[in-house]
């Protein structure tokens, strides 16, 4: 943080920027309006509202965007792209934070929610689709949440809505090249 | 799994069918009863062959490149087999819909054919006028008197400009369903507010919190049940509605209906007991003064 004090557009920052552009996310647009994080449903538990992302986006202050709990707390309900005066892509803009986040600093300042992801994301580079015990069992274990909602689990394998075994799509293979492919750019 | 049903009616419809791990999984209701509403609809359903998980929130949150090669792969299927892809999953429609656009708009000109593929929510066709006269003709049970609120949630009308919705911020396609079953759809602000979606299990503080909202809102409007065609929402409402039992007492408890289950018990020539067994909230006791 001290070497983007004093510096309000870093290189890194201006960086950003440009990824945000090729993802087509125009920060620079945003006029400070609030029409974003008025209406965001997670806005009361973010400790940066959408608006304040965006700008320390545009001021090259990255770092305090990718330190925070509101890119991983979004939930990315798109409410603040489909209000957005500007046509700003929020919802995408943290898309991109949350990707430079894990891939530059290996942050997350939401340890849970990255373990869920991790765990999503590792059942379907296993089976190919989601296996969803598995998921959870991989959640539980790797966030340390061991008894959290044990008893909706076994109330949903009562009525049949978890199985037991997964499936294994005969393209595997080809989804599990998909996550040894580099992550920035296509192609 | 039934992957084709013989019909001798009319009109016969194909269409690529991409269910989503939910449906194979905790919303198998939400399968079977699309299903049944693909054949009163005259839908012949192909189910995509060898079809991928579309990454969800996960893939796209952390891993952009993840999320489109995922889709990709469903959508090139999808082309190769029927290029009518129907999608009963919110998530699922907004990530193959999302890849879409990314493509469309890309530099390069990669992987282009896939843009030739029809992606359509299930809502898109069930509301169509089309659908809903059919559905008035073969209705054997009435809603009447059943006072619903439809749940659009975030990721079928969401951003429009990915979804093709001409009306994200008061949608009501699922409304002019519910009169059509004879319910009565409940004016009220809360059908497109997000239920928390994939932080449900790491954040389920905060899920319950907005969770609480939709449902408390639903009642004031003098609801008596929620009817959604998202799996996500499904399982997050009704799941989260009995941790605020637990914590509050006094909470309201609504059963949450997916959309095609309504429309199947009311077009199927009796109840099946088994219907509403895997209901988290059991919605037989508003459902027993209708008969079903």
């Amino acid at each position: 943080m001290e070497a983007e004090a004093g510096n309000w557009i870093s290189p890194a920052g201006t960086e950003l920027l440009r990824e945000l552009q090729a993802a087509g996310v125009e920060a620079t647009a945003c006029y400070q309006c609030g029409r974003c994080s008025a209406g965001c449903p997670l806005a009361e538990f973010f400790d940066l509202k959408p608006m304040q992302v965006v700008r320390l986006c545009c001021y090259g202050q990255e770092a305090r965007a990718l330190d925070s709990h509101t890119i991983w707390l979004c939930a990315s309900c798109e409410t603040c792209t489909t209000r957005c005066p500007n046509g700003i892509d929020i919802a995408r803009l943290m898309d991109v934070l949350r990707g430079r986040a894990l891939r530059e600093r290996g942050l997350a300042r939401e340890a849970g929610i990255k373990a869920f992801h991790k765990s999503f994301l590792n059942s379907i580079r296993r089976h190919g689709r989601v296996f969803e015990v598995g998921m959870i069992a991989g959640y539980k274990l790797r966030s340390g949440d061991l008894f959290g909602d044990t008893g909706l689990g076994l109330q949903m394998l009562k009525r049949g809505k978890l199985s037991l075994l997964p499936t294994r799509i005969k393209g595997t293979r080809a989804v599990r090249g998909m996550f040894r492919r580099p992550q920035k750019q296509r192609g | 799994m039934p992957e084709e049903r013989e019909q001798g009616t009319d009109s016969q419809v194909e269409a690529a069918y991409y269910p989503g791990c939910s449906l194979h999984g905790t919303a198998r209701e939400y399968d079977q009863s699309v299903r049944e509403t693909a054949d009163l609809l005259g839908v012949r359903l192909r189910e995509l062959p060898d079809w991928n998980c579309c990454g969800a929130s996960s893939a796209h949150m952390t891993d952009e490149r993840l999320a489109l090669d995922l889709a990709v792969r469903n959508l090139r299927i999808a082309r190769q087999t029927n290029p009518e892809l129907l999608v009963p999953c919110a998530a699922c429609f907004h990530r193959l819909k999302a890849a879409q656009k990314t493509l469309r708009e890309a530099a390069d000109s990669r992987d282009q054919e896939v843009l030739e593929v029809r992606v359509a929510h299930l809502q898109e066709w069930l509301c169509a006028p089309a659908s809903l006269e059919k559905i008035r003709r073969a209705r054997r049970h009435s809603l009447q008197g059943l006072k619903l609120a439809a749940y659009y949630g975030c990721l079928i009308t969401r951003p429009p400009a990915v979804t093709g919705s001409r009306d994200p911020e008061n949608p009501g396609g699922l409304d002019l369903l519910l009169r059509v079953l004879g319910a009565e759809p409940r004016r009220w602000s809360y059908k497109t507010e997000c239920c928390g979606g994939s932080l449900t299990m790491p954040r389920a503080d905060i899920t319950r919190a907005l969770v609480s909202r939709i449902v408390r809102a639903a009642v004031r409007a003098g609801a008596q049940g929620i009817v959604t065609m998202c799996p996500m929402c499904q399982a997050n409402l009704e799941s989260r509605q009995l941790d605020l039992i637990k914590q509050e007492g006094g909470h309201p408890l609504l059963p949450v209906f997916f959309a095609t289950e309504l429309v199947a018990a009311c077009t199927r020539e009796s109840g099946t007991s088994d219907r509403w067994k895997p209901h988290l909230i059991d919605p037989r006791g508003v459902l027993a003064p209708l008969g079903l």
